[in-house]
């Protein structure tokens, strides 16, 4: 400690620092991940309700890019990791009950989201509540073994803990966490291999999406996720932070809001004219979103826009433009595809 | 003031412009962006928050005035809970497919705050001589506490991209980008401050005391059912351009009292111009103070205008 202080901090010195530094959180870190690489395969002990063991899943390392996106997932996302498979799950969030569906854990459902519309099968699901409104009654009534919920849902974390409930808690963010949800997702709910392979593709339909679109002029394009119909009034877009950004930029677009860390910006109508996207995308999602042809003339009042100038004022619609779940590829592709029409010609 | 301000808010944004190539005929219009920040994006802006600003604060002085309640607003009443319930349900029940290029919205909440409006009206001609004016008030503090929990009824039923859009309309917002939707209640509006212009004795009468007023030969029947109507179809209508931009209708009214003094002649014509350029300011301050994205004019209203009134406040009484 005196020696650190009578002698100054040479360059080599803090390269020392920092090479001590990087030795000692290295193996913390790795260690972390094994543990969870680890704890689905010791999950295989217990076996399936058929005796198939498990244990062969978590072998296979996987080589994929995108696998070490869990470095960047928090570690309390693991904090349950140890715990048994899940067989009775409660899944209130509409992203992670289709990751479930698509890993092949669908029918360890018990219950469902109230917003929870895909795939069709979750409509013989009961409903419990969602983001605002969980009806705790009823999941605990449900008596489940894992209960997904919003990791901002801290009522209910507190209720599931009293009641001795495990949970996952899930995040919404960039679209590198879908991967990684599903990755870890899987690995507590117990079918690892099926989720790992589920991240995969979807790692390498992006990847193909991105090489397709690499060579093409990239538009300045505002990605706009709500508007009141037949006005200009209460734009909402995509800033430069969160899945639809990272699905825009996959998708061969720059944003014309990257700049504006939010993931959701409120556009007046001197932001758009200033900011002067070639081409607007309108996501539309709702139940039945009307879109009458009338509408997008609501556009023609800020005809210096390139966009408007041009007539480059796309409409895609569907649910998953907006559910960061297992078919953010396929999302993606079709704003692609709109994108570069000549590309995926 | 108010003249001052309107004329140079259009000139600031977050963008720089060049006047004279916005005034430029040379260029085709729609090629000349400037000219579209100025006339599309900013004017309308400014022009419906002095008429909102304007119409809340005359609407707070009317009410204020009539129930003798320094607390009354324009919402005292449930007029903007009316609106904001009618608001509420067409986002809710997806109803807001444009009619005819203008968004279904303003007209629902318009009709949302005349429906509380002529609650309102039965309940002050219900009201028999002798009964005082706070069981009008009471009256209207229930009126909007229960429109306030069917608007929460409602929303519990809407998607939770509803509920975001319905929040998002609560805050306000001034950005209107089109002339239309600042003229169709610019009639209304005319309409009720042109009955409030012949109020202002009878309001600084009522303001006494009822059997003042009626001792010097007022009809205040009569004059509060045309102040509170007329008082009414201003917020509804403003709320209908802006959403409901809290803090102008019950703050402005005492700022403006503060500066004038109590004369109705003077305190009126004064909330209309304040209110205006107060709230032209507050939007200012809103679209540019907080980056590209901006901020909801309701939240800067109270930020910027609470500590104002508590500084003007402490300066009078020191």
């Amino acid at each position: 400690m005196a020696a650190v202080q009578k002698v100054p901090l040479t360059r080599r010195g803090a390269l020392i620092v920092l090479a001590l530094a990087i030795a000692t959180i290295v193996p913390v870190r790795s260690v972390r991940l094994q543990a969870d690489r680890v704890s689905p395969a010791k999950a295989g002990h217990y076996g399936d309700a058929d005796g198939t063991p498990r244990r062969h899943e978590d072998t296979k390392p996987s080589h994929q890019p995108g696998n070490d996106l869990r470095a960047f997932v928090p570690s309390w996302r693991f904090q349950t990791a140890t715990a048994v498979e899940a067989r009775r799950i409660v899944s209130i969030i509409p992203a992670t009950t289709e990751m479930l569906f698509a890993m092949g854990a669908g029918d360890r459902l018990v219950a469902v989201g109230s917003y929870d519309r895909y795939p069709p099968d979750v409509e013989k699901l009961p409903r419990v509540g969602a983001l605002l409104d969980p009806n705790v009654e009823r999941i605990l009534a449900l008596k489940p073994d894992l209960v997904v919920l919003y990791g901002t849902q801290t009522d209910l974390r507190t209720q599931l803990e009293r009641a001795g409930v495990p949970f996952y808690p899930y995040v919404h963010r960039g679209l590198p966490d879908v991967t990684g949800t599903i990755r870890s997702l899987g690995a507590r709910v117990g079918v690892a291999a099926q989720a790992n392979a589920l991240a995969d593709r979807i790692e390498q339909q992006l990847a193909r999406i991105r090489a397709r679109v690499a060579r093409s002029p990239k538009p300045k394009t505002l990605l706009v996720f709500g508007r009141e119909p037949g006005t200009l009034r209460g734009i909402d877009a995509s800033g430069g932070v969160g899945f639809l950004h990272d699905m825009l930029e996959t998708a061969g677009g720059v944003n014309v809001l990257a700049d504006v860390k939010q993931q959701s910006v409120m556009m007046s109508s001197e932001l758009v004219l200033t900011r002067a996207p070639e081409v607007i995308v309108e996501l539309r999602y709702g139940r039945g979103d009307p879109v009458p042809r009338d509408d997008l003339k609501a556009w023609d009042a800020l005809a210096s826009v390139p966009a408007v100038k041009n007539r480059n004022i796309l409409v895609l619609q569907g649910e998953e433009f907006v559910v960061p779940g297992p078919r953010v590829a396929d999302a993606t592709m079709k704003l692609a595809a709109v994108l570069h029409p000549l590309a995926f010609r | 003031m108010a003249i001052v301000v309107c004329t140079l808010a259009p000139l600031v944004g977050t963008t720089a412009i060049s006047l004279s190539r916005a005034f430029d005929r040379t260029i085709a219009f729609a090629d000349n962006v400037d000219a579209q920040v100025f006339f599309v994006a900013r004017l309308p802006r400014v022009l419906a928050a002095v008429l909102v600003g304007g119409a809340f604060a005359v609407a707070g002085v009317v009410f204020q005035a009539f129930l003798r309640n320094p607390l009354a607003s324009p919402d005292t009443l449930g007029v903007s809970s009316g609106a904001t319930l009618g608001a509420v349900v067409v986002i809710t029940f997806h109803l807001d497919t444009a009619f005819g290029g203008m968004s279904a919205l303003p007209v629902a909440s318009f009709a949302g705050s005349a429906g509380a409006l002529g609650v309102v009206y039965l309940m002050s001609v219900a009201r028999r001589r002798g009964t005082s004016s706070t069981v009008l008030l009471l009256g209207g503090v229930a009126l909007s506490a229960f429109l306030g929990a069917l608007n929460r009824l409602v929303q519990v039923i809407g998607d939770y991209t509803d509920v975001f859009r319905s929040m998002r309309w609560m805050m306000g917002s001034l950005d209107v980008g089109s002339y239309r939707d600042i003229v169709v209640p610019l009639v209304p509006m005319i309409l009720a401050l042109a009955a409030i212009a012949t109020l202002p004795r009878v309001l600084d009468l009522v303001s006494l005391g009822e059997p003042a007023a009626e001792s010097r030969g007022v009809d205040v029947r009569k004059a509060e059912r045309v102040a509170l109507v007329s008082a009414s179809l201003l917020t509804g209508s403003a709320v209908s351009i802006g959403g409901p931009v809290p803090f102008v209708g019950i703050i402005v009214p005492h700022i403006v009292r503060l500066i004038v003094g109590a004369d109705h002649r003077l305190v009126l014509p004064a909330a209309l111009l304040f209110g205006g350029s107060f709230l032209v300011l507050c939007d200012l301050l809103a679209r540019t103070a907080f980056g590209p994205a901006g901020m909801p004019v309701g939240a800067v209203t109270a930020l910027i205008g609470g500590p104002f009134f508590l500084w003007l406040l402490f300066r009078k009484f020191r």
